[in-house]
């Protein structure tokens, strides 16, 4: 098990430099979420109250991800280096869990720029919903590594990756709003861990058959 | 009584679709032989390596071979590594991958042999072709494998590299098993234990 998770950390590791040294990702995920919030702003009426706001910042954080998924296993299919991680003999979910763990720093980067920023344009964040955004952001990495994984080993990946992905982030959509504004948060929490336990054993397991022919 | 052989395809048929690029493919080899596979351009040939060794399933027929992926290396057309990454971070993260023992120093041999040391720290993008299929070779025997399976490994290497990966593979046998689809087969002429020609299916 030691070994498992030394290839986890090794691989995760592998995609921070890779990250630290392109800027391909990061940089395109504030920029995207910061000009989000900027429109949502400007788009909401004035009077519309706080609920909107809490909805529109879950838009924003599911196609924030969006954009960062898309671009998760470019290195990898760049020189065949996904066959590279296939034929070690690591066990293959690590290199899922490995990509995972590097999706949710980039994400949970993005958000610490974008939740003051939505505390300055639209309402404030309470414990329950910063819980909701903690929770989602697990379900929206674990599930988008396994689906981004699908679509980057098809033709039509730019296409494949949003169908697949976002009627699977409704879920998550629905506990995190629900998370932000209901007077039982606890249940919403509760719906959002749930997801994420489901949907990580569910991809932690399927991998394997989406990295081989 | 006869040694049971390393690998063994019976029957395989591999489709893409409606195109059939394998079709009835049989042949065993046993441990320390050298395969050589021919073919022209469609024969199937990658196709054949890749099912070898587990990076695609047959679509009809079997294929067992002997080892488990610990050791089993592969040289295909692509690199197999990062080109965003050196080549000494490329192989430290492979070496980590297949636990290799002393795992710097094995590095360190390998890359002075296939004349990558001064190169070590420039990513893979920044490599010729030859150099970077270099770096593959030195990925593929990081682990010391028993199998090793490779897809025209002579191709963009200079007469230098040519001669150098010639000299390896001569070396490796009879402790390595080696699988070659080759367009050469005339380089490999004195390892040749068995040859498999592929036509187009």
């Amino acid at each position: 098990m030691t070994g498992y998770f030394a290839d986890v950390a090794a691989l995760a590791r592998k995609d921070l430099r890779l990250e630290l040294r392109a800027r391909d990702t990061l940089p395109a995920m504030l920029l995207f979420v910061l000009a989000t919030l900027v429109v949502f702003h400007f788009a909401l009426p004035a009077d519309a109250g706080d609920d909107p706001a809490y909805g529109l910042l879950w838009v924003a954080l599911v196609f924030t991800s969006l954009l960062g998924l898309a671009r998760a296993w470019v290195p990898e299919r760049e020189a065949g280096a996904l066959d590279g991680l296939v034929l070690a003999p690591t066990d293959r979910s690590a290199i899922w869990l490995g990509k995972t763990i590097a999706s949710l720093a980039f994400l949970v980067a993005a958000e610490v720029v974008a939740l003051p920023a939505f505390v300055l344009f639209f309402a404030p964040l309470d414990a329950h919903a910063l819980a909701g955004v903690a929770l989602a952001s697990v379900g929206i990495c674990a599930v988008g590594s396994l689906v981004s994984a699908m679509a980057a080993a098809s033709r039509g990946r730019e296409v494949l990756l949003p169908l697949i992905f976002l009627p699977l982030a409704i879920p998550i959509v629905v506990g995190g709003v629900g998370a932000s504004i209901s007077e039982e948060p606890g249940k919403f929490l509760a719906f959002l861990g749930l997801y994420d336990a489901v949907f990580a054993i569910l991809s932690w397991a399927a991998f394997e058959y989406v990295v081989t022919e | 009584m006869a040694e049971t052989p390393l690998v063994r395809a019976r029957g395989v048929e591999r489709r893409y679709g409606a195109r059939r690029v394998l079709h009835d493919v049989s042949f065993e080899l046993g441990r320390g032989g050298t395969l050589v596979v021919t073919g022209p351009n469609g024969s199937g040939k990658t196709t054949l390596l890749r099912l070898l060794v587990g990076l695609a399933v047959p679509s009809r027929g079997t294929i067992e071979v002997g080892l488990d992926r610990a050791h089993v290396g592969f040289v295909g057309h692509e690199p197999l590594v990062y080109r965003e990454l050196t080549a000494l971070e490329n192989l430290d993260l492979f070496g980590r991958l297949y636990r290799v023992p002393e795992r710097r120093e094995r590095i360190g041999m390998l890359l002075e042999r296939f004349g990558l040391w001064d190169s070590r720290g420039e990513r893979v993008s920044a490599f010729s072709r030859g150099m970077t299929q270099r770096l593959a070779l030195c990925r593929a025997l990081l682990h010391e494998p028993e199998l090793l399976v490779l897809d025209e490994p002579h191709s963009a290497l200079d007469a230098q590299g040519a001669a150098l990966l010639d000299q390896e593979l001569e070396a490796l046998v009879p402790r390595c098993t080696l699988v070659v689809a080759t367009h050469e087969p005339e380089r490999l002429g004195g390892l040749a234990t068995a040859s498999l020609a592929l036509g187009v299916a």
